[in-house]
């Protein structure tokens, strides 16, 4: 062992990280090698968290990976702590906490084996454990799981018990890669909580890579990463003081929805970026002057548009480089069926849904319906039963009790044929790696019966619609990340379906390709298709005509966006976002009971 | 605290994990304690190269007496199990059909020869497909033919005396029961899946699930890795190997003669032969699948194949020889043997000891040079 | 006709998944070549050059005459030639020679007075299969050699009393080489078969293809179909290219005619595939897959009668290996080789197989259909 103390402690104005023009290239055979990194430069400082944000290939994972010494610069030089993370890997590797994107925990071990293992491995005395534990297990919540093996705890829990194992022995700097995928809104919020609690206590240097936007704001200093080259660093403040002025909201007139709206401005001459927020359309556009917006608005469309404070996102979609957007105008218009928008015919339908694994009951008593062309949101967190109410939809499991109905058959039983009326885009990737995007459409354009000249015609369509012609060769498995889930949904699209199943179809995917993804979705839905999504990002519900939120198997409210809002409103907070209304739900301050399913699908006010 | 209490605490912390791990895991114990008892039940009682009561067919063209006694002598011997034919058209028809494996033929005037000419020839007709069998048939045959002769001498009967016979003494195996040496085989065999397979899948199986990079970024040092692998594994190992000692002698009585001091020094040199292949294999190439393909490749069917545990390796091509020396389970295959049946000769045993060390150093430095603490293989 | 159109659908994909994933490929092509030729090769019972020493004290023409014979068989090689009987113990312990040959001083002249001559043989029994051969061998040799003594009418009125004629059908030179050969692709087309299909479906559903299958308008048994189809093809064209490296490469005869070696390939294949798709059901990950068919395979194999007679297998074992289907592939195929056979005699190989297919390929498609959850 190296004497501790010939390592000079560094100076509290120091940096804990200091990264100067980091390359890093992943040599392959036959090809051109992959550069993950072209050159990043930045510091992080001691007492403050600083975020990596960035899109999939961005570089985040390979720069997290460099600082802790599992990966070697190509070129440049990480140093963490004063020390030189080639030279010196042991030694930062002792004094940082590390948490990968999978938590690094042994699933067949208890919580307190998993935290003693690391205990072992980072030295941590004896004498001082119990008191360490305590203190960490206090912080997660965890005390009354210490006997539970890691591989039963739910996806919050395991990413708490990640980060305590990471703060076994108080580090001086922690690194976090991705801690937040795939976790639960009320879990993110739980582990930000400790992320500051030991950067204020212990005065430690955090850096964290993070897909989602919305947790940039959360940091004191933000590195912005796009493609291995670094756009842009700073407070979250500087950020947005970048777009000030170039933000608006616009106020979708009544009876017009806003994904609408949306959609007649996203793709415009000088509009950088629109979404919906808390049933508004949210606009950023490249100059400081709200004509683009007005202009693309005429006639029944005519709206309010008014100022908004900037936020970090916006920032984020200013600065990403426009030939890296997407082409958002195309499936605006071909929204050619909006005559067969609200007719109300009912396509799905379920009563008294129940799935009992068991002793277990996954779901209890779920009951909706779902009408024509409408978006339907089943919102939860992980583990609330809406995976398996999907999957009973799609009958790729019986139900226990209940009734359910898609096109009016049950899929468990009907015959194929009804199978063949609706489109499926399972949750993780599920194309077939190994062969071409044309060879997987065309198994499953046959799959589901085409015609020889039928499928030509919509593989056509497909190219061009999902822009995947120049893939057409290419095995679908090294695509980029984008890339899949458009051919994916293709594959679910080419037979023209009548109902689109989507499970977590946004999960795991950047901020760039979700807003594509809805946009399409929009589409879809204004030619009369009906979707069914689940999705734990509750941001997006927004898009979803209405939404069903699930908790422990159970319905705890229903409704459209606007009267989801509506019962989280307080005196404090009168503007709540569908995120403060998940969370008041889950944590019962507030009841959903009085949620009654909307009879007027229009009535999307704020 | 100083170094050596950091490493001792470190290592006790992987340990632990390991062991609860094993306990915790039903197929780390599957393939280590399930499976070679599988086999050795199956090998045990399953796999014979001893042929007994092999069904023949005895076609008499004489009646004399000389010939009524010896087709008694075949139907009496435990090697077979003879049938009566009343022409040699129906012989050949049961053999032709498969329930019969040779024809014993005593042709007219068989009798009369033996008392004239003081010779006679007996016609044994064997079906050729498993040509060791057929070869095992032919002996016994002969077997049986010599007793009778020196039966009739002692009784004074005309019988030619053969002009040289053979006294034939097999050492360390005197009934030459295969079991004999199928089972201390196979124990190398048992011994190859837990050091091999078992080691690359748990290996690999940390790279898959991401805990690898986990405790990558913990003052862990390489060390410790290899010795929190090696030590679990090998205890593991040892015990199949103990427990299918055990049950060869007590279940299938397979002599011990050599001393359990040189067993457990010797199986531990091929144990860690076996692992290091293992480690090696899983620190290249660190997905399960693939890890488990080439230990099956690399570990198992040489194990099976290119060891001496079946075939002779002494008869095969000179290259498929050289391929062999390669394979640790060759060495340990004779030193089983010799430990099993011959006991402590150290003349064998030191030769392949040393082999199974070298090996041993090669492969686990082999491995060492391959684990880093890098995640780029 | 749709349903037709389906499978081919999922056939024409699964084939493009064996053929462009290196991993089934190397299943699928690299192993088995190189297992057929090592195993070929090495997978033999016939010695050669078995290693020997001699210890002669008779030191006479007749005694120098019988180990010439041994010199100049190929199965024997003398490593060694003794002074001292004391010498004996060492050469076999430290396995410097399998055997020893010791002809005593009074050889010569027991042969000439009329008493048998007798040579001592020690053989190393530490493998005992071995040591039985080359006693066979030995007694072959010793045999040839009175023969010899009495045709040379040097000792009138006495010879080799009984004479053993022996005859060996099919084999004629008792080669075990054909032996093995002939039924190793059998077992070799069987490994890949078995890993194909018993991945097929644990890989899709590891790689979460399988709930788009299950969405998508096809039936259980067209899924079952046109994944099971392509792993028979591939086993069935890997054991024609075994069977013909067989005939080509090792000189084992082909006797039989090709349509019955096609039939009982087929049947064999099918019963197979039946098995592999029971394991896939099974299983939920490709460990488990790979698992099952080793659990599955390594017993089915050293019960079928490949390295070892099921004549040799107690009475309860040999009965239990009726319902193993190797053990009717290994029979059949070393029937079409060296016995000749045609599709009439390998009928009590078939009909098994067909049974056999006729279990397993509804049990795995109802197993499938109530796994699927």
């Amino acid at each position: 062992m190296t004497d501790r103390s010939s390592i000079p402690a560094p100076a509290d104005p120091e940096p804990v990280l200091a990264v100067r023009d980091l390359k890093k290239e992943f040599p392959l055979k036959k090809r051109p090698a992959v550069k993950a990194l072209r050159g990043v430069s930045f510091d992080a400082r001691a007492g403050q968290v600083t975020g990596l944000v960035g899109a999939d290939g961005a570089g985040k994972t390979t720069l997290i990976r460099t600082a802790a010494g599992l990966l070697a610069p190509t070129a440049g030089t990480v140093t963490v702590l004063g020390l030189d993370s080639a030279a010196d890997s042991i030694e930062i590797q002792s004094r940082v906490g590390y948490m990968p994107q999978k938590f690094g925990l042994y699933q067949d071990l208890t919580v307190e084996e998993n935290m003693a293992l690391y205990a072992d491995l980072r030295g941590v005395p004896v004498a001082e454990r119990k008191a360490r534990y305590r203190i960490l297990l206090q912080m997660t919540d965890l005390s009354a799981f210490t006997k539970r093996r890691a591989g039963a705890l739910s996806g919050g829990m395991k990413q708490k018990l990640g980060l305590a194992c990471a703060l076994i022995k108080s580090p001086k700097m922690l690194l976090l890669d991705e801690p937040t995928v795939g976790v639960d809104p009320v879990s993110r919020r739980e582990l930000w909580k400790i992320v500051y609690e030991m950067v204020e206590k212990e005065g430690i240097g955090v850096l964290l890579s993070t897909a989602y936007l919305d947790e940039a704001e959360r940091c004191q200093h933000v590195v912005v990463l796009h493609e291995g080259a670094m756009l842009a660093e700073g407070a979250p403040a500087t950020f947005r003081e970048q777009v000030a002025g170039r933000t608006f909201l616009v106020d979708p007139p009544s009876g017009v929805k806003p994904r609408e709206i949306q959609m007649r401005i996203a793709g415009q001459e000088r509009i950088l970026d629109a979404t919906i927020r808390s049933g508004r359309v949210r606009v950023v556009t490249a100059e400081a002057d709200k004509s683009p917006i007005i202009d693309s608005l005429s006639g029944p469309w005519h709206a309010e548009v008014e100022n908004a404070p900037p936020t970090f996102e916006d920032a984020f979609m200013a600065t990403i480089p426009q030939a890296h957007r997407i082409d958002l105008s195309k499936p605006a218009q071909t929204s050619t069926s909006a005559e067969k928008h609200g007719t109300g015919e009912v396509v799905v339908q379920t009563r008294d849904l129940t799935k009992r694994f068991g002793d277990f009951t996954a779901v209890k008593g779920i009951t909706f319906e779902v009408r024509r062309a409408e978006i339907f949101g089943l919102l939860g967190p992980n583990g609330a039963g809406k995976s398996t109410t999907f999957r009973m939809l799609c009958g790729l499991l019986p139900n226990t009790a209940g009734e359910i109905s898609v096109a009016g058959q049950n899929l468990r039983r009907s015959r194929s044929r009804a199978r063949s009326r609706l489109g499926y885009m399972a949750q993780q990737f599920s194309m077939y790696g190994q062969i071409s995007v044309e060879e997987n459409l065309r198994f499953y354009g046959r799959a589901y019966g085409l015609s020889r000249k039928r499928l030509q015609k919509r593989l056509q369509w497909a190219y061009e619609e999902f822009g995947l012609d120049r893939w057409r060769d290419k095995a679908a498995g090294q695509l980029p990340g984008g890339y899949k889930q458009r051919l994916a949904m293709a594959a679910a699209l080419l037979h023209e379906p009548e109902i689109l199943f989507l499970d977590e179809p946004t999960s795991g995917v950047d901020p760039l390709a979700r807003r594509e993804f809805w946009l399409r979705i929009n589409g879809f839905a204004q030619q009369g298709v009906t979707v069914v999504v689940t999705t734990h990002f509750m941001e997006e519900s927004e898009y979803c005509d209405r939404m069903l939120i699930m908790s422990m198997g159970k319905t705890l409210a229903m409704g459209t966006p606007a009267e989801i809002r509506t019962l989280a409103r307080t005196e404090k907070n009168p503007a709540p976002t569908i995120d403060d209304a998940f969370v008041a739900l889950a944590e019962g301050t507030i009841s959903g009971n009085d949620a009654t399913p909307a009879a007027d699908l229009q009535g999307d006010d704020p | 605290m100083n170094g050596s209490a950091y490493f001792r605490m470190r290592l006790r912390g992987i340990l632990r994990k390991e062991v609860l791990q094993i306990l915790r895991d039903p197929s780390s114990i599957l393939l280590a304690i399930v499976m070679p008892m599988v086999m050795l039940f199956l090998f045990g009682y399953g796999v014979s190269l001893d042929a007994e009561n092999v069904p023949i067919a005895v076609v008499t063209g004489d009646r004399g007496p000389a010939a009524r006694e010896l087709a008694a002598r075949f139907s009496l011997s435990r090697y077979f199990k003879s049938h009566t034919a009343t022409s040699m058209a129906a012989a050949e028809k049961t053999m032709t059909e498969g329930t019969v494996e040779g024809i014993v033929h005593l042709q007219q005037g068989f009798s009369s020869d033996l008392a004239t000419r003081h010779q006679a020839k007996v016609q044994v007709i064997v079906n050729g497909i498993d040509a060791n069998r057929a070869r095992l048939v032919l002996g016994y045959a002969g077997g049986v033919l010599e007793k009778w002769g020196a039966v009739r001498r002692a009784r004074g009967e005309p019988a030619a005396v053969p002009a040289v016979v053979i006294r034939p003494r097999i050492w360390f195996n005197a009934a030459a029961d295969s079991r004999n040496f199928l089972v201390p085989g196979l124990i190398t065999l048992i011994m190859t899946l837990t050091g091999v397979l078992l080691t690359a899948l748990v290996v690999a199986r940390e790279w898959e699930r991401g805990t690898m990079e986990a405790i990558l970024v913990t003052p862990i040092r390489r060390l410790d890795l290899l010795l929190g692998k090696v030590l679990p594994y090998y205890v593991l190992g040892m015990m199949g190997m103990v427990l299918s000692v055990v049950v060869g002698m007590l279940l299938f009585g397979v002599p011990f003669r050599g001393s359990f001091a040189a067993l457990f020094f010797l199986s531990s040199l091929f144990m860690l032969a076996s692992m290091g292949l293992g480690l090696f294999v899983s620190a290249a190439i660190r997905a399960q699948f693939a890890a488990a393909q080439i230990s099956i490749l690399a570990g198992f069917l040489p194990a099976l194949f290119l060891s001496g545990l079946l075939f002779d390796l002494g008869s095969t091509p000179r290259f498929i020889q050289i391929l062999s020396y390669v394979v640790p389970a060759r060495y340990f295959v004779a030193i089983s043997h010799t430990l099993f049946m011959a006991g402590d000769v150290w003349s064998v045993l030191l030769p392949n000891a040393l082999a199974l060390a070298f090996m041993a150093v090669l492969f686990i430095a082999l491995a060492y040079r391959k684990i880093t603490k890098r995640l780029e293989g | 006709m749709h349903a037709l159109r389906r499978i081919v659908a999922l056939m024409k994909k699964e084939f493009l998944m064996i053929l462009k994933d290196p991993r089934s490929r190397f299943v699928i092509i690299g192993p088995p070549l190189i297992q057929f030729f090592v195993f070929g090769y090495a997978a033999t019972y016939d010695l050669k050059n078995v290693s020997y020493a001699a210890l002669d004290e008779s030191k006479t023409a007749e005694s120098r005459q019988l180990l010439s014979r041994l010199d100049g068989s190929e199965n024997f090689n003398r490593v060694k030639t003794l002074l001292s009987d004391r010498e004996i113990d060492d050469v076999i312990d430290r396995q410097n020679a399998r055997l020893v040959v010791h002809i005593g001083s009074e050889f010569a002249r027991s042969i000439h007075s009329g008493r048998p001559a007798a040579v001592q043989v020690i053989v190393d029994g530490r493998n005992s299969n071995v040591a039985m051969i080359a006693l066979g061998y030995i007694s072959t040799i010793v045999a040839e050699y009175n023969e010899k003594l009495a045709a040379g009418g040097r000792l009138a009125g006495r010879g080799p009393g009984l004479v053993l004629v022996s005859r060996a059908w099919f084999n004629r030179n008792l080669q075990s080489r054909w032996f093995i050969v002939s039924a190793l692709g059998g077992i070799i087309s069987m490994v890949v078969v078995m890993i194909l299909t018993s991945l097929s479906v644990a890989r899709e559903r590891e790689f979460g293809t399988f709930d788009q299958l299950l969405v998508a308008p096809f039936t259980p048994g067209e899924i079952l179909l046109g994944k099971s189809l392509p792993g028979m093809l591939f086993g069935l064209m890997d054991a024609l290219i075994f069977c013909a490296g067989a005939v080509y490469w090792f000189g084992v005869p082909f006797r039989g005619t090709v349509f019955a070696l096609v039939t009982v390939l087929a049947c064999f294949i099918v019963a197979i595939v039946g098995v592999g798709l029971l394991v896939s059901s099974l299983s939920v990950t490709m460990q488990q897959a790979l698992l099952g068919s080793f659990v599955f395979m390594m017993p089915a194999v050293v019960l079928s009668g490949f390295a070892t007679p099921i004549e040799n297998m107690p009475r309860w074992l040999q009965l239990a290996t009726h319902v193993n289907p190797i053990r009717y592939i290994i029979k059949a195929l070393r029937q079409v080789f060296l016995e000749g056979a045609d599709v009439y005699m390998l009928w009590p190989q078939i009909w098994p197989l067909i049974i056999m297919a006729a279990v397993m390929l509804p049990a795995a498609g109802w197993l499938f259909r109530h796994r699927t959850q």
